[in-house]
């Protein structure tokens, strides 16, 4: 989405003077184009062509900060409409509504839970972001200081009168928490509090022309880390405003939409609020707002967001070496595999429903599948055989088994010949899914 | 200010297809269903049309699978040894649009059943329930070539989806649907050239390209959930922009691959922090299936009754005109 070297040209002086240690312009802007040069190197660029400049090369949405310490959240900063084009780079936050109106310990109780839910998925922790703190008068400050004292990560605060909000930031103590929201009524006041605290805002709009009117006013007012509420609630809604704010973002750079977004899943029941939630999440919300914390839901939702984020050009992988599944002995058979990440979980649970305790050589193929791999000659006989002597397995078992994965059979041959003459090569199943039956009829127990 | 959406201006449609053939139509089915048509991505009503709503298929095995979670085992009850009852289950009960019929039974390495047991078993699946059917084989090639053949003839004229063609082993099972009039499932690994492939194979037999579904492979949540996410969506918008070779609608498996999950099926005295095993699964498989429909896919086969009341609901909501 940058500007190209000849948009950045146009903009410079064109005297080919060699200042900036370039000696062309052109090729000055051709490296300015390319990140290798600032453009502070030129001398004579004018100020306002400075200013365009910047204009221009701002991302097209904005990277807020929510929070402060080691849990703050970070959203935005997003470059494409689709993973595939590129990746999506900052995981959106799950929150959790919590009633200012609870009594202080079952708030505090409530704010500790969410800071703790916390899952393990392929050696990666998956935790919930934030609190969303809403309530009304007297009472939501008093619950905002609790909150803040207790909470391990950033808190949302959902109140529109100002003065509440002046008061319920005072009692945060600069921890930066997400301003929740302004709106047409009172955006003038919102904005200045965000200022004064340096705090990130929620502008909040009916529509999508209502919510460009309060995040241009805001901004206009000072506040500069804006986080973007189109006033849907119902999921078709959300989609239509949630698309239209990215597109508009990064096709037009309309400078209002320039922020991540807020959505709340509403539903009374969990399981209706998760399928919201998991909507929200693969199409463009920055922050999904639920109202329940069942474990079973956070750990879906903690996983479409791991999956949704997921780098397509880097794959999950997982470090190579010898794998124990289930608690395999000297007589138990051997496995090979690669180290992508979905491979090998893949692999280990169709181990673990044989029942067979087995060892899986897991080699590193730089995270790519058994037929990639193969063709990438990355997985190769010499490569599996060195592996097999580098993790001594000859040393973990009394049998010179080794099954290779049904895919790769073509290696059979060539691998025995490079481990030696007492080992036997036997061919597995070519699908994971195959492992089960082959394990249990074909591995004598 | 007043805010423009900003419109994309697609070149294209999604094909139309229409599974399963009234008495009319040289059927038997009391109704048929149909899908694509889709004129933007998926639910964009300010952009384009969605004619034909995603419909959820009920996956009936013949053999049942040996390990039947406990959610699933209690919600298919004492008819998962009887397709039939099974099928007629998923239509009374769980509201199937179609039946999506998988034999697992004739795997060599399950039951080895016969071409004439399976062809059974379609008979009686189709004479109990009224909807359409999808009918798989066992996913072993050389006997799925002896036996889908039978299976589709004795379904001719039902225009039944009759899966699948593979790169490697497509031409009898495209020869069966021609011949008895039903419909193809082509296959692919998660790979979009290898589905093209596919597709200009088994057009070059003679069928028609308004004649297949695709199946690009499935990653239940958790496991390859986003390779088949982007692989549909890469394809939608191929099909928006007028390729030919992929602008067929879009199946999905999401039961069958969500309950390998062990999120979905680990007890809970062993998983006590994952919560309820009675919601767990449920909301694996409902969880995967909405994503998927956000990607595109026109036809989602399910497993759990409540998975697919989930998933029903979410269709209803993103269709719906109220904004």
């Amino acid at each position: 989405m940058g500007l190209t070297g000849l948009d950045i040209f146009k903009q410079l002086p064109k005297t080919n003077c060699g200042d900036c240690g370039v000696p062309t312009c052109l090729a000055f802007a051709m490296k300015l184009a390319q990140k290798q040069a600032s453009l502070d190197q030129c001398p004579h660029v004018t100020e306002d062509a400075k200013a365009a400049l910047e204009g221009a090369s701002a991302p097209p949405i904005k990277l807020v900060t929510i929070g402060d310490g080691e849990r703050k959240l970070e959203i935005g900063n997003e470059t494409v409409l689709f993973r595939h084009e590129e990746t999506f780079h900052h995981p959106a936050g799950i929150a959790v509504l919590v009633e200012g109106s609870l009594g202080e310990e079952e708030l505090a109780a409530r704010v500790a839970a969410v800071g703790e839910a916390s899952f393990e998925r392929v050696g990666q922790t998956l935790q919930l972001d934030a609190v969303a703190l809403q309530g009304e008068g007297d009472a939501f400050v008093k619950a905002a200081q609790v909150a803040a004292e207790k909470s391990a990560v950033p808190l949302i605060l959902m109140n529109e009168d100002p003065t509440v909000m002046g008061k319920a930031l005072e009692a945060c103590g600069g921890k930066k928490p997400l301003i929740c929201a302004a709106t047409t009524e009172n955006v003038e006041a919102m904005a200045a509090l965000a200022k004064a605290h340096a705090c990130p805002l929620v502008v909040k709009g009916s529509d999508l022309s209502s919510l460009a009117e309060v995040s241009e006013k805001a901004q206009a007012a000072g506040a500069t880390d804006l986080v973007l509420d189109s006033g849907a609630r119902e999921p078709s809604q959300v989609l239509a405003n949630e698309t239209a704010i990215r597109r508009a973002a990064l096709r037009k750079r309309f400078r209002p939409f320039g922020f991540p977004t807020i959505t709340f899943a509403q539903a009374d029941d969990a399981q209706d609020e998760l399928q919201q939630a998991a909507s929200y999440l693969a199409k463009y919300a920055g922050i999904v707002v639920l109202r329940q914390m069942e474990p079973w839901e956070l750990l879906a939702l903690v996983t479409v967001r791991q999956n949704i984020y997921t780098d397509p050009q880097k794959p999950i992988q997982i470090e190579e070496g010898l794998y124990e599944i289930g608690s395999p002995n000297e007589k138990s058979p051997v496995l090979v595999t690669t180290n992508f990440s979905l491979t090998y979980f893949t692999v280990e649970g169709d181990v673990e429903a044989s029942r067979v305790p087995a060892w899986a050589v897991v080699v590193d193929t730089e995270g790519t599948s058994v037929l990639t791999a193969w063709a990438a000659e990355k997985f190769t006989a010499e490569i599996i055989a060195e592996k097999v002597r580098a993790f001594d397995v000859a040393s973990k078992v009394e049998h010179r088994k080794l099954i290779l994965p049904g895919h790769v059979a073509v290696l059979s041959g060539k691998l025995e010949e490079e481990l030696g003459q007492e080992w036997q090569v036997i061919v597995g199943p070519r699908e994971s899914s195959g492992i089960p039956s082959f394990l249990r009829t074909s591995w004598p127990s | 200010m007043p805010f423009e959406t900003p419109v994309e201006k697609w070149a294209s449609a999604v094909n139309t297809v229409t599974i399963g053939a009234t008495s009319a139509e040289g059927g038997t089915r009391a109704s048929t269903v149909t899908v694509g048509g889709d004129t933007s991505l998926p639910f964009l009503q300010f952009e384009g049309k969605t004619p034909h709503r995603p419909v959820i298929a009920m996956e009936v095995l013949d053999v049942p699978p040996e390990e039947w979670p406990p959610p699933m085992a209690e919600a298919v009850g004492d008819v998962s040894d009887d397709p039939a009852a099974w099928a007629r289950k998923a239509v009374d009960e769980f509201g199937a649009d179609l039946i999506s019929l998988r034999l697992v039974g004739a795997h060599p390495d399950q039951q080895d059943r016969s071409a004439e047991g399976c062809a059974q078993t379609v008979t009686s699946v189709l004479s109990a329930v009224n909807v359409p059917l999808i009918i798989w084989g066992c996913g072993q090639a050389d006997k799925d070539n002896e036996i889908m053949p039978r299976c589709s003839e004795v379904a001719a004229g039902e225009n039944c989806l009759l899966g699948t063609a593979a790169q490697d082993n497509y031409k009898t099972i495209t020869a069966a649907c021609m011949a008895d009039g039903h419909k193809l499932l082509a296959e692919a690994p998660l790979d979009i050239n290898i589905q093209k492939q596919v597709n200009i194979l088994v057009s070059e037999m003679g069928l028609d390209l308004s004649r297949i579904i695709m199946y690009q492979a499935t990653g239940g949540l958790g496991y390859g959930m986003e390779y088949a996410y982007s692989i549909m969506e890469r394809t939608r918008l191929a099909a928006l922009a007028a390729d030919r070779m992929l602008s067929m609608p879009l199946l999905a498996l999401v039961g069958s691959e969500c309950w390998k999950a062990k999120e979905a099926r680990s007890p809970e005295e062993v998983v006590p922090e994952w919560g309820a095993e009675s919601e767990r699964g449920v909301a694996w498989e409902a969880t995967t299936a909405t994503c998927f429909l956000h990607a595109g896919t026109h036809i989602l086969v399910m497993w759990h009754p409540r998975a697919a009341a989930l998933v029903r609901k979410t269709i209803d909501s993103l269709m719906s005109q109220e904004a």
